[in-house]
């Protein structure tokens, strides 16, 4: 309260001063509506003014003034031009608020912003202006601390005449309070408190830089949410993706909470033992807004809710615990989006579109940064945004990256949701380097089975001479021997195969010529076979490596042998049997002996194949 | 469930042939085309199975992560995550020499010098090794996917040492069995970031070394196998087992006579080698030269050194008499020589005496009468026969049936894994968590066991298909031959009972997969840091009270705030809530602990002096009462009074009973009542009614109501308590101005 005292001491004595001042120029402000928002922690003042040329000269520019306590809570100033009916913004294009310190008669505790009209108020005109001034942190607690119980109190100071270095012929102004429920405020002639709104005024003739001020002490329990950092991280991916990451540090700006905080009060009775706490908080995403988490430094939190439909996405999150006055906490959110709709292009130059500020509703954020994280190879880059920001270019790293992605960086202090307005982020960006990714990825993948292929067929043997490298070589030649013999015999077998098969063919039909010839034609093949088994036996025999083996390869010919001359006897009978034309059962008496020794053998050269096979 | 159904199928699939012997002679050519390259395709089968066992063996372990999310689980991990954390971002030489101020305040603790690396150092390589291939993972995903990565890497070690044990089938059906087997999988689903995870693989990979370096007698592989050692060292404080089982498995092959030459390479070679490269981890330092549990190894190392020479000796001395008596000087000047030795450094305290952790190993009674500290956890206890059966389920009965065929077969390798075995199943009854340890011994044998009887019963099926076969190839064109009938009257029914046999056989493996599943998935897939429960309408509800509680205090407490708790929620607090404890779950100091397990058990003033003493400003309990969560302080606070009262005799375990029976309700002893601990637990739970139809103050943990409803602190005030009441935690308030 003292230093509250101090400064209004102080303002009135600077204004002592001022009022003898010259008068600033030859505008009046013929009428002027203030309407103070209180109903939330943002403070926003929305001033209808409606300004007069007095004098002669054509005037092109129009000063709003702040005092200092206020001037370094303003987050957000706007002035529209209301021309009758139709809203054009005119003003807040051209006159973008340009700090302007006035020379000489004007205090350093007062803070002015030029606006520049599109064209100069001739003599005698008149404008409507709509000004909207938006204030963070302007409410303070009192009392700063309180307990779990309490309820939160909260200070506004302002003045109750239009600061303003011009002349003020009417001026009204109305306070909107969150609840009915006030402790305190300055009582002016005219003072009307009707519900939650207290009105003030109307006042005449106030002259330049008059100051009155008011106090208002009231209860409010909205969520103080306010974000010391934010970092929106936005990812662009040509796969048709934006990415968004939203890392915030969160905490509880209102009346500090002091003393223990009971779980079992706050359970039974959450709005009275805990009015002043919030525990969520909804954001509002982008629609087909997909793939949405919630987490934080320790993992996932459980306590969140989406809803969708076409227009938008609600989101509402939960803190992992009820925020208390000064509790923080901090978490991330994320959700992906369709690349269509933000990205767009113009002039050969691709550009995204997206919305600066925080999705989640009435957040003070202090410091906000915004970062763009653009593909691999983008150029020319260049952003623009409606308010200055701080801006720079990092890079970083992601998935397959080699030179790492371009990010545009953009910082702002002091961000509310009036700063919710789109900016662009302009590139070049080449379609082609899109399919880098992925073939290096299929080359990576290539290269490692071609390496394989390689290690599986390379001799990486040290020394060539060494005893044991010469015998795995000897080794290697015999298997491979071996599997040729095998390879041989089950040849030999398929043709025992094809005999047997024209035997049937034989009972069906009886055509004796095509069996014979295709005895003719196994036999000969036959032959040829037996032919390349001798020099692979021979290689065996001399080889020591194959001693073992050895017996069982020369029982398998053997016995391969013994069988192919049996199979041909019984070929040549049933043949014969045929060309006598004797009967079925004759046949079967004249091969009853051969056939059962065919049968053994059959089955003891498939056992020795097996064995060999398995070498 | 498709692994374990695999053991037949590495070999050409006999069934098929049988049926398609009855077809026509085309078909019967086209078979034996296709078995020209029998060997290929035995290969490109053994492959794909190993590779679907591979997978299976990671993507069974995930189910944590898909119930729940990416996350550390239980106590231990979350030191390892933070530690790797560190490791990750500050390089090795920092990590090496780190001093933690966080923990054990005051006195700090030297991390480099007190952890097993192994885990850490893995982790990291394969997240510089990804971050190097250009995959921006972040290091708790490497974390948390380290060990069912390892476990697929343990089933490809068990499929190289079924094959070198057996043969290849047996390594096969080994690496199915290990790939699901509870026993395993509950120290390595996805999350469970502990030594554990990398250890079991780094055992099995420094046994299969080890037999292979027998088996070959190759100074390469003694070499690897030493390797392998070195890193499970640095894994995990279980290799004291394979340091003492290695060389009593040497001291069996010498009593049994298969001593060779091969044998003395390999052990000499790892031995040495081993040790040497062991001593490099700090933790673990000079204790290969030094104490007790590792003299058995260096007493084999120098018995080999004798028996070498004894072999040399006889060598030279053709006579026999002369030798004998040579022998007899060695032998006792050796023995006596070596015990001189063991007692004159056990006396002079070179050579340290068994720590008490490998006593209760040997005595498994040992440590509930000298030691409560170890008593006091719960996966120390012995194991109960029930969860012998959930973890091995069907390969409790395999695992005799595998020792049957190892005798039967008796070789170096089998005997290594019959040592293997029996040993670690003692120990896996002496204490829970040593189940770990027998499981890839078990598999191991089991997978013997199943692989000879599939395959006996195979042959048996295909040679009698074959007979018939031949049979029936020639009955198709000729009239009923007598052959068919000799060769089917010489076996009856072998061939049905043999199918019968194989059904049952692949019956019981599914029933061990689907087993394995439910077990997994019910079981050993919790995070226990987030809790869930069935709501009254069936669906989940989730209690996430922990990170709740963690998080409040990283986010609002001052940075240098010391939190009081009992040391299982000691890790906890240093990871996620960022604070500084005064005891955590690496239970070094006794004393430090009986300290805060003395304040937890005294009344509320003299609990503030040593809180005082201790800077403590916040208290931290986990309280279950409201929720009925069971593993809260109230119940564990009987082994505070036990660990608190081995050091201060102040602390009598009597006083908190009441006719030794430990009750919390009207008929609780008085200083139960008052204590700290019980003041901090139930402070203002007598005002809640926590179940319809109950008095309010009605705890469902325990199920009564309490005893003390009016608890009024003096010292401590309330700060935050959990949504479900499940952490509370209290400010210590500054001390009353005197003026």
């Amino acid at each position: 309260m003292l230093r509250f005292a101090l400064t209004l001491l102080l303002f009135t004595l600077a204004f002592g001063v001022l009022s003898s001042s010259p008068v600033f120029s030859d505008l009046i402000l013929a009428k002027v509506d203030r309407r103070i928002d209180l109903t939330s922690q943002i403070v926003r003042i929305t001033t209808s003014l409606k300004v007069e040329n007095a004098g002669s000269n054509p005037i092109s520019e129009i000063l709003l003034s702040f005092p200092e306590n206020q001037a370094k809570h303003l987050a957000y100033l706007t002035a529209t031009l209301n021309e009758g009916k139709g809203k054009g913004k005119a003003s807040s294009g051209a006159g973008l608020p340009t700090e302007v310190v006035i020379p000489k008669d004007v205090p350093d505790s007062l803070t002015f912003y030029s606006l520049s009209l599109p064209k100069g108020l001739g003599k005698g005109e008149s404008l409507l202006l709509d000004v909207l001034a938006v204030f963070t942190h302007a409410l303070e607690p009192f009392p700063e601390k309180i307990s779990q119980a309490d309820i939160q109190l909260l200070l506004f100071q302002d003045t109750a005449h239009f600061l303003s270095p011009y002349k003020v012929m009417v001026q009204s102004l109305a306070v909107k309070l969150p609840e009915a429920r006030v402790e305190s405020y300055t009582k002016l002639e005219g003072t009307k408190l009707s519900g939650s709104e207290l009105k003030y005024g109307p006042f005449h003739n106030i002259p330049p830089f008059s100051y009155l001020p008011i106090i208002i002490h009231f209860e409010n329990n909205q969520p103080f949410a306010v974000a010391e950092e934010l970092v929106r991280e936005i990812e662009i991916s040509h796969w048709g993706n934006v990415q968004v990451t939203e890392h915030y540090n969160l905490f509880h700006g209102g009346a500090k909470s002091k003393g223990e905080f009971s779980r079992l009060d706050y359970q039974a009775r959450p709005y009275v033992r805990g009015a002043s706490a919030f525990r969520r908080l909804v954001a509002r995403l982008p629609p087909r807004a997909h793939s949405v988490y919630y987490r934080d430094e320790i993992g996932n939190i459980s306590t969140s809710s989406l809803w969708g439909d076409s227009k938008k996405t609600e989101l509402e999150i939960e803190p992992r615990y009820p925020l208390f006055g000064g509790w923080r906490t901090a978490f991330t959110i994320g959700y992906g989006l369709p690349l269509r709709d933000f990205l767009f292009e113009s002039d050969g130059k691709r550009f995204l579109n997206f919305s600066f500020g925080s999705p989640i509703n009435e957040l003070v954020i202090d410091t906000l940064i915004v970062k763009v994280v653009l593909p691999e190879g983008s150029k020319d880059i260049s952003a623009s945004v409606p308010f200055p920001v701080k801006q720079w270019q990092e890079t970083k790293f992601s998935h397959l990256d080699l030179v790492g992605r371009p990010v545009v960086v953009l910082e702002k202090n002091n961000v509310v949701p009036e700063h919710n307005e789109h900016f662009q982020v302009y590139y070049k960006f080449n379609s082609l380097s899109m399919l880098r990714e992925p073939l290096m990825l299929i080359f990576g993948f290539f290269f490692l089975f071609v390496a394989c292929i390689v290690y599986m067929h390379a001799d990486l043997s040290i020394s060539k001479s060494s005893a044991s490298y010469l015998a795995k070589v000897q080794w290697e030649e015999v298997q491979a021997t071996v599997q040729q013999i095998h390879n041989i015999i089950s040849h030999c077998l398929t043709a025992h195969d094809k005999l047997e098969a024209s035997l049937r063919d034989l009972s069906r039909t009886g055509d004796v010529q095509a069996c014979k010839a295709t005895r003719k034609s196994v036999d000969s093949l036959l032959k040829g076979v037996s032919k390349d088994l001798k020099p692979l036996v021979t290689f065996l025999q001399s080889s020591p490596q194959a001693a073992h083996i050895l017996p069982k390869v020369e029982e398998l010919i053997a016995k391969e042998r013994d069988l192919q001359e049996r199979l041909m006897a019984k070929h040549t009978t049933v043949v014969d049997c045929y060309e006598k034309k004797l009967g079925g059962r004759e046949i079967e008496n004249r091969i009853a002996s051969n056939q059962q020794k065919i049968t053994s053998l059959r089955q003891e050269v498939d056992d020795l194949m097996d064995f060999i096979d398995e070498i | 469930m498709a692994a374990s159904s695999k053991p037949g199928s590495p070999r050409p699939p006999p069934s098929s042939s049988s049926s398609m012997a009855q077809d026509l002679f085309n078909n019967f050519s086209f078979s034996k085309t296709l078995k020209l390259k029998t060997k290929q395709q035995e290969l490109l089968i053994r492959v794909t199975v190993l590779t679907l066992i591979y997978i299976l063996a990671f993507i069974t372990r995930l189910f944590s992560v898909l119930r729940y999310e990416s996350m550390i689980h239980e106590f231990d991990p979350y030191f390892n995550y933070r530690t790797t954390l560190y490791l990750t971002k500050n390089g090795f030489a920092e990590f090496w020499n780190w001093f933690d101020s966080e923990s054990w305040y005051p006195l700090g603790r030297i991390i480099g010098g007190t952890l097993y690396p192994g885990l850490m150092l893995t982790a990291a390589a394969l997240y510089w090794v990804l971050r190097f291939l250009r995959f921006a993972v972040h290091i708790r995903e490497v974390c948390v996917l380290t060990a069912p990565f390892f476990a697929s890497n343990t089933t490809l070690v068990a499929y190289f040492f079924g094959k070198e044990i057996w043969d290849s089938g047996a390594g096969i059906v080994a690496a199915a069995l290990i790939a699901i087997c509870p026993g395993y999988i509950s120290r390595s689903v996805a999350g469970s970031y502990d030594n554990e995870g990398v250890a079991i693989f780094a055992l099995l990979l420094t046994f299969y070394l080890f037999v292979k370096a027998v088996n070959t007698g190759s100074l390469a592989w003694a070499l690897a196998s030493a390797f392998g050692y070195f890193y499970m060292v640095s894994a995990w404080g279980g290799y004291v087992f394979i340091i003492n089982l290695v060389p009593l498995y040497v001291l069996v092959l010498l009593v049994t006579g298969r001593y060779s030459l091969r044998l003395y390479v390999a052990y000499n070679c790892m031995y040495v080698v081993g040790m040497l490269l062991a001593m490099q981890i700090r933790f673990v330092g000079f204790q290969h030269v030094q104490s007790g549990e590792h003299m058995a190894a260096m007493g084999v190392f120098f018995l080999l050194q004798v028996f070498f020479f004894l072999d040399w000796v006889r060598h030279l001395l053709s006579d026999a008499k002369l030798f004998e008596a040579f022998l007899r000087i060695t032998v006792t000047g050796a023995v006596s020589v070596g015990a001189i030795a063991l007692g004159v450094g056990t006396a002079s305290g070179y050579i340290s005496p068994w720590t008490g952790r490998f006593y209760s190993l040997l005595d498994p009674t040992y440590a509930k009468d000298h030691i409560p500290i170890i008593a006091s956890v719960s996966e120390h206890q012995p194991t109960a026969w029930s969860s012998f059966m959930f973890d091995f389920h069907i390969l409790l009965i395999l695992f005799p049936a595998g020792l049957y065929f190892c005798f039967k077969r008796l070789s170096d390798a089998t005997i290594f894994i019959v040592m293997y075995g029996l040993t670690s199943m003692y120990f896996a009854g002496v204490m829970v968590r040593l189940i770990l340890v027998a499981t890839p011994a078990v598999c191991l044998i089991s997978a013997i066991a199943v692989s000879a009887t599939v395959k006996n019963l195979t042959r048996l099926v295909r040679s009698q298909s074959q007979a018939v076969q031949s049979g029936s190839s020639k009955g198709a064109s000729t009239a009923k031959s007598s052959s068919k009938g000799v060769i089917d009257n010489s076996q009856p029914f072998q061939r049905n009972g043999a199918i019968l046999l194989l059904l049952g056989a692949f019956y019981l493996l599914t029933r061990y997969a689907i087993h394995c599943t439910w077990v997994t998935s019910e079981a050993y897939s919790s995070p226990s840091i987030v809790l869930a429960a069935r709501g009254a309408h069936g669906n989940r509800v989730i209690f996430d009270d922990y990170r709740e509680a963690y998080f409040w205090l990283r986010q609002n407490t001052p940075p240098d705030a010391k939190v009081m708790s009992w040391w299982d929620y000691g890790y906890q607090i240093t990871a996620m809530g960022n604070r500084t404890v005064i005891v955590d779950n690496n239970t070094w100091n006794n004393t430090h602990i009986a300290t805060v397990g003395r304040a937890m058990s005294s009344y509320e003033d003299e609990a503030y002096e040593i809180m005082r003493s201790l800077d403590v400003d916040y208290v931290l309990v986990v309280f279950g009462g409201v929720t009925g969560y069971s593993s809260d302080d109230i119940n564990k606070f009987l082994w505070m009074v036990r660990i608190g009262g081995g050091v201060f005799p102040v602390i009598k375990e009597p006083d908190y009973l009441v006719n030794g029976e430990y009750r919390v309700d009207k008929g609780a002893a008085p200083k139960m009542l008052n204590c700290l601990m019980y003041k901090l637990s139930y402070y203002r739970f007598g005002e809640l009614t926590t179940e319809y139809g109950k008095p309010p103050g009605f705890d469902r943990a325990r199920g009564v109501e309490i005893g003390n409803k009016d608890i009024k602190l003096e010292y401590l005030e309330e700060a935050f308590t959990t949504q479900n009441w499940i952490v509370r935690i209290y400010k210590v308030k500054p001390p009353k101005n005197r003026w």
